[in-house]
């Protein structure tokens, strides 16, 4: 994985002085919180409903153990004790006080980490494929290319105060695994018919209030013009996004409001102007990137896992990836215990998880926009190995993107945006499908929730969604069915009128009864659903 | 030709006077005349100073940039972060005239502002000078190129 | 009733208004009527409440009751913590 040199380093001091002066100067009254907050903001630092909160940033998913024990550690010395995994590949803390935070910060640098653009109207972390490098249907890893986006994106003059936030994923593969379509940018690395690499743009998807799968802007650009084409997205947004409405000011609507050849024109136009003024890097920092992201020394071994132990086996059959090297898979630690706190990790169980990592993957850790951790390149040779020690921990739930495998933003018991609490209803529903043991027999099912129209959970892209809302003073959950955030992406309809939290989980667990009773071979819930429609769920729900 | 009433808001848009400029980074005499809107700029009038909203489109100085000597740029609210392109852009196409930065122009905006262009900064609300100079020297290295020839981390790796 | 809530500025606790200061306990909170204003502008110029903000809450021998179930979740905590 990428290492600092001492350039990198030098940034993220500065930031981190930055950022105490700021602290200081806020703490001394000398400015108000209305100038502060954006300055906060673009170190990840929200003032939620019970106290502080940062968000960490995470590069494209990736980081190594001595990181994850820092994380660990700062989830002791400023925390409570834990931390939250988000679904931008980040990790949040909870309890955070402003006077400690520029310490934080710096105990983050001191492992070269950061809560840089985390939060604000900026670019935010670039995230990537959470098998990158690993997975064996991707065209070339991803991530040099999100390393150097991701240089190009910190502490930009020009796009520091945009009409809102920016979020851009950067693919490999034709299986989207970062969701890509639904990013503000989204870019997958393709091979044109001359064999050359370039970036295929897709510009103007997101969630949210209204969530729109982003349309293909360029078919191909040249690596060499990766940044300059960036670049000039990021201008023609800048100057024309909306700035009159906090809701309609992401790129998506100034794309939608435009059209995509007229948003395409405006960009290609921009393009030229740019190309002249040299903002590319040179070819040979992309070389210079490359070897950070080299395959580890692999090593032969067994080919195939030894199923005489059931509950192995199935902890292998679901939470494992296929590697390109056939001696190893990759291996996600489940961080959804049945009734747990999707994406939450004790300070204890980041240790083990970094020793893990340390141990059985050449020290790398990638963390899903799912929530959950990756050990990329495990041995299948020492997968019952790492199996055992990850059980023992309650790490070992085999429930990958299966209904226990609720992704769920904080909601209400955290976000102080939220209409609704979405914890307590993952809890709920996973406790429910685990005790009536009808997790494996419904196989691959996406289940997002969010605690409000901001979607952070996702749920327009859960195969089945549920969103939080205020109805009168009171929560109240709305179902969604058929979203998919895959390459198949699609967005989820609403079955009509909401339920209250009781409600919401008999609902859902009706809903997988028709999937039961309609489903043909083969076919996953959502392959069901989109083969008989949305009435027979309907009719279930509401007669 | 203009009428009147086009003339008295030509005559409102002074601008900011040269008293009002906290930092300069220019050597030549500051220009003290009124500024015109992009709109009543620059075929119609002689005016050699322009003032940019939020809203404008710079490009549409581009044909007048050898005649002006000064281009302000308005910042509103600091958090409308339209005139970093607009000075940008108007560097970018050879524009060497004053670039000055007016309005909610807060220290913690200034560095990034500098890198865009912006040579003089007039803030409706002066900025103590301790602060500015430690944030107009805060970045030891930047990531991108702008014209203001600083060279980028990734150039300075492989010179 | 309307009550003052808010955090603190260096440590981000959430606070209620007590009629001469800020308690971390929200039974402590007192009816500021109209003068919930007034009490903000100064608490936030002093710097001894962050970005406070006045609500509906009613009082019995229990306690204070915030009307909003945002603010009880304030109040109260998360409604669930990882143990």
């Amino acid at each position: 994985m990428y290492l600092y040199d001492s350039y990198d380093q030098a940034m993220v001091d500065a930031r981190v002085e930055e950022f105490r002066d700021q602290a200081q100067r806020r703490l001394e009254g000398r400015i108000t919180e209305e100038q502060f907050r954006p300055l906060r903001l673009m170190n990840g630092l929200y003032l939620q409903l019970h106290a502080y909160m940062l968000r960490v940033a995470i590069p494209y998913g990736t980081l190594n153990s001595r990181q994850m024990h820092m994380l660990a550690d700062i989830a002791d010395k400023y925390d409570r004790g834990y931390g939250h995994f988000t679904t931008r590949q980040n990790i949040q803390y909870n309890w955070i006080k402003l006077e400690e935070t520029a310490d934080l910060l710096a105990d983050l640098a001191s492992v070269e980490m950061h809560a840089i653009q985390t939060s604000g109207n900026c670019i935010r972390n670039i995230s990537s494929d959470h098998f990158a490098g690993a997975a064996a249907d991707e065209l070339i890893d991803p991530r040099p290319y999100a390393e150097l986006l991701r240089q190009w994106s910190s502490f930009h003059p020009e796009f520091s105060f945009l009409p809102r936030k920016f979020k851009i994923a950067v693919i490999a593969s034709d299986t989207d695994r970062a969701a890509m379509r639904l990013h503000d940018i989204g870019i997958q690395i393709v091979k044109n018919d001359d064999g050359e690499l370039g970036a295929v743009f897709y510009v103007g998807g997101g969630m949210g209030r209204t969530p729109m799968i982003a349309p293909l802007i360029r078919e191909f650009v040249p690596l060499d013009q990766l940044v300059t084409y960036s670049e000039a997205c990021l201008r023609v947004y800048n100057r024309y996004g909306r700035r009159d409405n906090k809701y309609k000011a992401r790129i998506k609507i100034l794309v939608h409001e435009l059209g995509k050849e007229e948003y395409t024109r405006q960009v290609e136009e921009e393009f030229q102007n740019l190309l002249d003024q040299g903002v590319e890097p040179p070819l040979a920092e992309l070389e210079r990137l490359r070897p950070y992201f080299a395959d580890p020394e692999f090593t032969d071994g067994p080919k195939s896992v030894d199923r005489s132990d059931p509950e192995f086996a199935l902890w292998a059959a679901r939470n494992t990836h296929r590697h390109k090297h056939d001696s190893y898979v990759s291996a996600v630690i489940s961080l959804k215990p049945v009734a747990g706190i999707p994406g939450d990790a004790s300070s204890e169980q980041m240790h083990l998880m970094a020793d893990l990592a340390k141990e059985y993957s050449f020290d790398e850790m990638r963390v899903m926009h799912t929530q959950n951790i990756v050990l990329p390149h495990v041995k299948i040779a020492d997968l019952h190995a790492l199996w055992t020690r990850l059980e023992a921990a309650g790490l070992g739930a085999p429930n990958l993107d299966t209904i226990e495998d609720i992704i769920a933003c904080p909601g209400l018991d955290y976000c102080s945006l939220a209409n609704a609490r979405s914890i307590p209803l993952a809890q709920r529903l996973s406790q429910r499908f685990a005790e009536k043991g009808r997790t494996e027999e419904l196989g691959e099912l996406k289940l997002k929730i969010s605690g409000c129209i901001n979607a952070c959970g996702h749920h327009h892209a859960g195969h089945i969604g549920i969103l939080g809302v205020d109805k009168k003073g009171t929560e109240n959950y709305q179902l969604l069915l058929g979203g998919s955030e895959a390459e198949d992406t699609s967005m989820g309809k609403i079955t009509g009128r909401g339920f209250d939290e009781d409600g919401v989980i008999d609902a859902v667990e009706k809903v997988t009864d028709i999937y039961l009773d309609k489903r043909e071979d083969g076919e996953r819930f959502l392959d069901t659903y989109r083969r008989i429609g949305m009435d027979p769920f309907k009719e279930a729900l509401y007669d | 030709m203009t009428d009147q009433s086009q003339n008295q808001s030509d005559m409102q848009d002074w601008g900011i006077s040269p008293d009002q400029v906290q930092f300069r980074f220019r050597d030549d005499e500051i220009a003290d005349v009124p500024a015109v809107t992009v709109d009543s700029c620059c075929d119609q009038t002689n005016a050699t100073a322009v003032r940019i909203e939020p809203g404008d489109d710079a490009r549409e100085l581009l044909p007048f940039l050898d005649r002006l000597q000064l281009v302000e740029v308005n910042f509103p609210a600091y958090t409308d972060g339209r005139g970093y392109s607009a000075a940008r852009v108007l560097r970018e196409a050879g524009y060497t005239g004053e670039l000055r930065a007016v309005g909610d122009v807060l220290v913690d905006q200034i560095g990034f502002m500098r890198r865009c262009g912006f040579d003089a900064f007039a803030p409706d609300k002066p900025i103590n000078e301790d602060d500015a100079r430690t944030a107009f020297a805060r970045w030891p290295e930047v990531y991108q190129k702008t014209t203001d020839g600083r060279v980028p981390i990734w150039n300075l790796r492989h010179e | 009733m309307k009550i003052l809530t808010g955090n603190d500025l260096k440590t981000g606790e959430v606070i209620w208004w007590d009629g001469t200061g800020w308690s971390r306990h929200v039974d402590d909170a007192v009816d500021v009527g109209e003068r919930g204003d007034v009490i903000l502008a100064r608490e936030d110029a002093e710097r001894r409440v962050n970005s406070g903000y006045s609500i509906e809450a009613s009082k019995d021998d229990s306690g204070v009751r915030p009307a909003h179930i945002k603010d009880r979740v304030r109040a109260l905590g998360p409604t669930s913590v990882l143990t």
